[in-house]
């Protein structure tokens, strides 16, 4: 069985598409995938607050729905979230030099992104000082990637019954990384009154899920199969928060 | 609202990678390195009882090439027994698609870690002997290392040299050549035509610009380590760079250049020079003159000539007592 999700679409390659319905399927799949990560960047990079960055993130995506940013991206050039991050610079850039007055969205329905939801993650989470902004952005991006695994994960786990593995893998792989006392097997398996060889067999396929749900969202959000490659080794087996 | 902190991060990209061994009789326990296309986990094998390492693809999806030039890299190593390579136990599939194989546990230090403490440069010309006598006997057998540095040659504790990653190794011909004469089994070529492997700095001109390599690909590396291994021997503190004797300079000068009819014809040769040196004999590579000539036997039969010396003063001193 390969390790790559064998029903994958690339969000990046829909979002091109000469099909209306594809490419707004698309692009609301890269919305999803990425907005979190503009915001914290344009809060704390671009140093704007709240309300400003909450403006700048409607309208890059606007625009960039508009002016069909994504759809010029060239997977032999860059990576994905580097040209986006790149159009975000020359976005903000050009809405600050031209001083003009951002209408929120631009004047259409504005997207529904839950702004509250990431200050209160940046409240948590204070950016390190002087931090390098492509750093930051990639590190912020790999968070917004493997929460939307991990609740994937959830999801997946309560439909199938396997509560039991997803507690284990929120005490130990979710919490326990930030614990001031390390769970171990034993610890939770007596807890649960399960044998460890139990508790390490429900982490094997919480991990072995959240690792396929991952590359699955990865790859759609991945212009070519080397840019996902590359992605993936840079995300997996790496400090993933460095 | 509480998002995945950085810890947490970390620890999902690491337990994420981490080897399904549940179907095996491994147990991973701790990385032990990792490289751009493979991570070594050090583990247990349950039955046996014993430490191994083993070494895991890390791309999720490998291409067919990758996966192939792991399997490749474990083949080599398994047909291939000498002390100076690493025994390979197992070759095996994980459940998500990832080659892996097993080795034995190895410990030791890196040749450039480990010079930074050996300066002496006998010592140093003896482990480069060790090299080149564990990449001859790959030669001998139809294998190219193509990747040959420093950072692939370890150093264990008793000073025995093993010489890693043979992840790009090529058999001679593409297998063709390596087949009968050699006893290995020959695989698919691990690389496309016209494909770059290998490191820069230690990679031949003609390596370089993805040409056919031979043996003599991996000289110009040895080369290259033995500059290294020279460069700095006599210790941090010696006055002004280090002096390279000059028959040293020839082999160096012989491993290097730049085409590959002027190089030794394989590691063997670059090793049983270097041995000549150390030995006192004469360096193929270099030719001497007169002087050095002299110097080089003074040298080596200083005792014999020290003693022929005392002797022929004290006859002389008798004598001279004699006639007075």
């Amino acid at each position: 069985m390969s390790g790559f999700p064998p029903t994958r679409l690339s969000a990046v390659r829909e979002a091109a598409s000469a099909d209306p319905e594809t490419r707004r399927r698309g692009f609301e799949a890269l919305v999803g995938a990425y907005w979190r990560a503009v915001y914290k960047y344009l809060r704390f990079q671009a140093r704007a607050a709240p309300e400003d960055a909450e403006d700048l993130t409607q309208g890059f995506f606007a625009r960039a729905y508009e002016k069909g940013f994504f759809d010029r991206y060239d997977p032999a050039r860059s990576r994905f979230r580097t040209y986006l991050r790149l159009c975000l610079d020359g976005y903000v850039a050009n809405e600050r030099a031209t001083a003009r007055t951002l209408k929120r969205g631009g004047g259409r329905p504005m997207l529904s992104l839950d702004f509250e939801h990431a200050e209160g993650e940046l409240s948590n989470l204070p950016p390190a000082q002087n931090a390098d902004p492509d750093e930051y952005f990639r590190r912020e991006w790999v968070r917004s990637l493997f929460a939307q695994a991990v609740e994937s994960l959830r999801q997946r786990a309560r439909e199938g019954g396997k509560e039991a593995a997803l507690v284990l893998f929120e005490r130990y792989d979710l919490e326990g990384p930030d614990a001031a006392e390390k769970p171990t097997y034993a610890g939770l398996a007596a807890e649960l009154g399960l044998p460890v060889t139990q508790v390490t067999n429900h982490l094997a396929w919480a991990r072995r899920e959240f690792r396929r749900l991952a590359l699955a969202a990865l790859a759609a959000q991945c212009g070519s199969d080397d840019e996902f490659r590359a992605e993936a080794r840079d995300v997996f087996g790496v400090d993933a928060g460095r | 609202m509480k998002g995945l902190s950085d810890a947490t991060l970390g620890h999902l990209g690491e337990v994420a990678d981490w080897p399904d061994l549940s179907s095996t009789k491994y147990e991973a326990a701790s990385v032990l390195g990792r490289g751009g296309m493979a991570t070594v986990y050090l583990a247990h094998d349950r039955d046996l009882g014993r430490e191994v390492a083993i070494k895991v693809i890390r791309l999720p999806e490998p291409a067919p090439e990758i996966a192939e030039r792991l399997r490749q890299e474990a083949r080599i190593l398994a047909q291939l027994e000498h002390p100076g390579l690493v025994p390979v136990h197992d070759l095996g599939t994980l459940p998500d698609g990832r080659v892996f194989y097993v080795m034995k546990r190895v410990r030791g230090r890196r040749l450039d870690e480990h010079l930074r403490d050996e300066r002496a440069l006998s010592a140093r010309l003896r482990l480069f002997e060790r090299v080149c006598e564990t990449v001859s006997f790959a030669h001998a057998h139809g294998v190219i290392h193509r990747d040959l540095k420093p950072e692939n040659v370890m150093v264990g504790p008793f000073g025995e040299v093993l010489v890693l990653d043979w992840g790009v190794a090529k058999l001679s011909g593409d297998g063709d050549a390596a087949g009968p004469a050699s006893g290995l089994v020959p695989g698919p070529p691990t690389t496309a035509h016209g494909t770059v492997v290998g490191t820069p700095g230690f990679m031949s001109p003609e390596q370089a610009r993805g040409q056919p390599v031979d043996a003599r690909a991996d000289v110009f590396a040895l080369g290259r380590i033995l500059e290294s291994m020279l460069a700095d021997h006599g210790g941090p503190d010696a006055e002004g760079p280090a002096r390279v004797p000059r028959p040293l300079a020839s082999i160096l000068a012989k491993a290097l250049a730049p085409e590959p009819d002027q190089r030794y014809p394989g590691a063997r040769e670059v090793g049983e020079d270097v041995a000549r040196y150390l030995s006192g004999q004469r360096v193929l590579a270099h030719r001497e003159s007169v002087f050095e000539v002299l110097g080089r036997l003074a040298t080596k039969y200083k005792t014999p000539l020290a003693l022929i010396i005392a002797y022929v003063l004290m006859r002389a001193a008798l004598l001279f007592w004699r006639g007075r």
